[in-house]
């Protein structure tokens, strides 16, 4: 197996929604390989999406412990996770979060400025095919341009991890199954470790590792060694 | 790499959408910047002006006047310890008789001061030695009528009448503003200063060899205190009156009474304004913070630190201030210049100008600057907070309860509507009385604007009005029999005539002293009928004990007297006797300081059988030009006043003083206040309009939805009027104690009419933002406000 970039170690997490407590991780083992393409798959409150924000320095486990390659993201102050998502991952969620008052290219743009050596934003945009739309707002582009703006805007630093948090759960078979091709083109291409978490079964198809979540807990973690293009996938 | 970065792109399009609010808010940081450039400016000038005037003229230190002493003893002064210089003058009062002028012009006539206190000629020369036809006139006087060097001008002194020539025009440090003690207007055509060369003077005022004036500088570190003393020791035997530094020089006095308010509006005014709009932007950020909430998190997620984010708001917000404050040190230069040229027709320097100095405007820049970081900070902070992954989940649902204001009745007498407009109250009271003070300073200043006003139209309607009931005026060079006023009561057009004696005295008790009018009364100034009347405060007519004196409460105060104390009374006229008189009473009239006293009892102190040198006539005005001639020609007479010419002077005067100001003032309550319930009404819309739109789905009307938006402002807006107009009465009581009250104390009357014109400015402000967001209600987007994520 190829080396290992991020680990999660016994990681639990409870917080409070109103006045109630969640326990959204009740001890969470998981491993992400160099290059590699996983599938966290799970019902709507399993608790993938708050294992992504963790892995992705969005958010802090209450207890366990995270790594990145040599950093221990557990006992990294806001600075230091404002840094390791800075440098090393690029982000995409459900409802795209484009800032609605820049165009495209500007999206992407406001990374390639934070980044050492990133794409130029028309390059990004060209990867997800989205070239001649570059001058275009967020309310001018359909759910799946929007989405694949996020991606561009993701992956134009060139980051180590893609972390992707329900990318197609907006969008139409159709246009999800795109997104998904250029997920997966990024990840063939520039060889970024991919994670993309999904209440979408079939999705895992395309994937070469599949971890399911219910309730806080991995039930099963499966090899997939035969893994399919992302056009190829139905539902 | 983008030439403007792609959040720099973000600042300039949140700019464009942000407008209205942008502008409102910039409008009352400009307010307060203007306001603190304007006074700023205007006092600097002042300064300014007066420290280069006084250096460049050698104005004096220490002044005194006395009666006579011999040149010799000029000597003895100069070699008192700590002096430096010792100017001796020859000082009197006379007069202008001018064609086309029913009174003639009070003149002081002085020799020319050759080292302390030295003229600025504006024009021409100095009196030439041995001329004594030669006068410099003052320069507000000569700008008044227009005189020039070559006009030839007729002066009256020491009883004598001479054609003088006007050589030169000038002015001087002691008379940078020219009002006699107990004036209460400065009317530069009536009041002049004529200096003389020394020997005219001196022949006219019948001093020859002598002084009747010195003044001195002193060593710098000197006891002032110390040379004063010793002046006064020296002059004793001379009818020294008593020597005084600069602070009781009456111009300079005046002037730094001015100097005094403009500083205390400088530093009170502009912060109000400050406040405000750190609020409106604290305000208006929160929201535009809550609307970006994901826009925030997404930012974080894609690595940008939390400083970087922060400094973006920031820019936001000081792109609104300096903006503001730009325009405010524009409109603030534009209004500073308009008070120094205000100030210039009372204050005569060599070089008043008005001028905004860099330091000024970078000061209100930056002041402005710490309100905007102020306002934003504490709206910014609380997302920054947030891990983004909570940023990016849509806040959870605002909490909400039953208020206190609900009781059992409430659901039977209250609807739906009136119940979310009364929790939404409830849940953001100290948002609801925050904007309320905002609203409340806002008609403070509308109160304020107008306040002024009533309080000229209070001292002229009914002080002057009940006091003063005659219609002319004329004062005697000398006191003669009150039999002699029979023949004015014959002449057609007198109605009625009585008789006043006037005396000038000085009034003494422990360290305090006061040279005032002593007013003898004939008539009974309680009467209903009688032509001068002593009153108190509410108008009311007061009546005078048989024995002791009268004192308005000012004078009162100013030598901490009492009712029952004995004041020492030096009369300046006469022999000059010195007496001790009880004090029987004491009457809060707000015009002057003078004492009264029956002219049985007067007479009884002086000594003299009973006369009069001033007999005041109720005319018919029809008369008064053809009365008048008849008055000035007789002999004997300095002046001839008429209570409608002063009152209209006054007026004038007033309107002029106060129409800038109020307009300001009503320019800047009204910008507080459409900047308030503006943004506020905004802010709401843009929080409820999910809200809103849901109820429009389920069948409310437009009008019943914009009652449950604009009813929430309503309350506020009803809350903040009475607080203002509170407020604003504060406000006047804080600016009627500023105002010098060596001349007239200043009522704090407000009239309901004002207080009805800041209601109805602040409401028709509130009025005209409703309008405009009711109209963005109307254009409320149903489907798209549902769909989005909030």
């Amino acid at each position: 197996m190829t080396e290992i970039v991020l680990s999660a170690r016994d990681v639990t997490k409870v917080y409070r929604m109103g006045e109630v407590d969640v326990h959204a991780l009740r001890g969470v083992t998981l491993e992400l390989h160099a290059g590699e393409l996983l599938v966290l798959l799970g019902a709507s409150g399993s608790g993938k999406s708050t294992l992504l924000n963790i892995l992705g320095g969005l958010d802090t486990p209450t207890s366990g412990r995270v790594t990145y390659q040599d950093h221990d993201l557990t006992e990294a102050g806001d600075e230091a996770l404002t840094r390791y998502r800075r440098e090393h991952v690029g982000f995409v969620f459900q409802f795209y979060n484009l800032i609605p008052s820049l165009t495209a290219r500007e999206n992407v743009a406001l990374v390639t400025e934070l980044a050492d050596d990133p794409m130029s934003p028309s390059e990004a945009l060209e990867l997800v095919g989205l070239k001649e739309r570059q001058d275009h707002f967020p309310a001018q582009l359909s759910g799946g341009e929007q989405q694949r703006v996020a991606i561009a805007r993701a992956v134009a630093k060139r980051p180590d991890l893609l972390l992707c948090d329900e990318p197609t759960g907006a969008l139409d078979y159709k246009t999800g199954v795109k997104v998904l091709e250029v997920i997966a083109k990024v990840n063939r291409e520039l060889g970024t470790s991919t994670a993309i978490i999904t209440h979408n079964a079939p999705v895992a198809q395309m994937a070469q590792r599949v971890v399911s979540l219910h309730d806080g807990l991995i039930q099963s973690e499966v090899t997939n060694d035969h893994p399919i293009a992302a056009g190829e996938i139905r539902w | 790499m983008a030439l403007v970065s792609p959040l720099r792109r973000k600042l300039i399009r949140d700019l464009g959408t942000l407008k209205g609010q942008l502008v409102t808010i910039a409008l009352v940081v400009a307010c307060g910047v203007a306001a603190f450039v304007a006074t700023q400016s205007a006092l600097r000038s002042l300064r300014d002006a007066r420290a280069r005037f006084y250096a460049t003229s050698g104005f004096a230190d220490v002044f005194v006047s006395l009666r006579r002493a011999p040149e010799a003893v000029s000597r003895t002064l100069a070699d008192l310890p700590g002096v430096r210089a010792v100017e001796t003058r020859v000082v009197g009062m006379g007069s202008i008789p001018l064609e086309g002028m029913s009174e003639p012009v009070r003149a002081t006539v002085s020799s020319v001061p050759t080292q302390l206190g030295r003229i600025f000629l504006r024009e021409g020369r100095l009196p030439e030695d041995g001329r004594d036809d030669e006068v410099v006139l003052s320069d507000a006087f000569a700008e008044a009528h227009g005189f020039r060097s070559g006009t030839r001008i007729p002066l009256v002194v020491g009883g004598v009448r001479r054609e003088v020539r006007v050589v030169g025009v000038g002015l001087a440090p002691e008379f940078v503003i020219v009002l006699g003690a107990g004036e209460i207007a400065m009317d530069a055509k009536k009041r002049a200063v004529v200096w003389v060369g020394r020997d005219a003077a001196e022949a006219a005022l019948d001093v020859e060899g002598s002084f009747n004036q010195a003044v001195l500088s002193i060593v710098p570190g000197t006891d002032e205190r110390a040379v004063i003393d010793g002046v006064d020791e020296v002059l004793r035997r001379y009818g020294g009156l008593g020597a005084h530094g600069r602070d009781r020089q009456l111009s300079h006095y005046f002037l730094s009474q001015e100097l005094g308010q403009l500083e205390n509006m400088s530093s009170q005014l502009p912060p109000l304004f400050l406040m405000v709009a750190a609020f409106l932007l604290h305000v208006v950020l929160t929201r535009l913070v809550q609307l970006q909430r994901g826009q925030i998190a997404a930012l974080k997620a894609l690595g940008y630190y939390d400083r970087e984010i922060l400094v973006h708001y920031l820019e936001l917000a000081s792109v609104i201030v300096v903006l503001g404050a730009l325009l405010g040190v524009g409109f603030g230069d534009w209004f500073g210049e308009q008070m120094v040229g205000l100030y210039a027709d009372y204050f005569r320097f060599p070089d008043l100008v008005a001028r905004v100095d860099p330091q000024t405007a970078i000061a209100a820049v930056l002041v402005s600057a710490i309100a905007g970081v102020v306002g934003t900070l504490t709206s910014v902070r609380s997302v920054l907070k947030l891990a983004p992954a909570e940023a990016m989940a849509p806040p959870a649902p605002a909490r909400y309860r039953r208020g206190f204001l609900e009781g059992p009745l409430f659901g039977r007498l209250v609807g739906p509507s009136m119940r979310m407009i009364l929790r939404e109250v409830q849940r953001r009271p100290f948002r609801v009385i925050l904007s309320a003070l905002g609203i409340g300073v806002a008609v403070g200043l509308l109160v304020v604007a107008r306040f002024f006003g009533d309080a000229m139209d209070y001292l002229v309607g009914v002080q002057l009005h009940e006091s003063q009931r005659w219609d002319a005026q004329v004062t005697f060079v000398e006191p003669r029999p009150v039999a002699d006023l029979r023949s004015f009561g014959s002449m057609p057009g007198v109605f009625r005539v009585e008789a006043m004696r006037a005396v000038p005295v000085r009034l003494s008790h422990g360290q305090f002293e006061k040279t005032v009018s002593l007013m003898g009364h004939f008539g009974d100034p309680s009467g209903e009928t009688s032509l001068q009347r002593v009153i108190d405060a509410d108008a009311r007519p007061v009546a005078l004990p048989e024995d002791g004196l009268v004192l308005t409460e000012l004078l009162a105060e100013k030598l901490d007297l009492h009712i029952g104390d004995r004041v020492e009374v030096e009369l300046l006229e006469g022999d000059r006797r010195t007496l001790s008189i009880p004090v029987a009473g004491t009457t809060d009239e707000l015009f002057g300081l003078q004492a009264h006293a029956r002219a049985d009892a007067l007479h009884r102190w002086l000594g003299q059988e009973p006369s009069t040198n001033v007999a005041l006539l109720a005319i018919d005005t029809a008369e008064a030009e053809r009365l008048d001639r008849r008055f000035v020609a007789l002999p004997d007479v300095i002046g001839v006043a008429h209570m409608d010419r002063i009152i209209q002077e006054f007026e004038e005067q007033s309107a002029k003083n106060i129409g800038v100001f109020s307009l300001i003032l009503t320019i800047f309550g009204a910008t507080i206040a459409i900047g308030v319930v503006y943004n506020n009404a905004r802010v709401a819309l843009s929080m409820r309009e999910r809200e809103l739109a849901s109820l429009r789905v389920l069948g409310f009307t437009r009008g019943e939805i914009s009652t449950i938006l604009l009813g929430e402002l309503a309350i506020q807006v009803f809350v903040a009027i009475p607080i203002g107009l509170v407020l604003g009465r504060l406000f006047a009581e804080a600016l009627a104690t500023g105002v010098d009250p060596e001349n007239f104390r200043f009522p704090v009357i407000v009239s309901p009419r004002t207080y009805a014109f800041a209601t109805l400015i602040t409401l028709a402000s509130a009025f005209a933002s409703a309008l405009f967001v009711r109209r963005k209600l109307d254009q409320l987007d149903l489907i798209g406000v549902l769909k989005t994520r909030d």
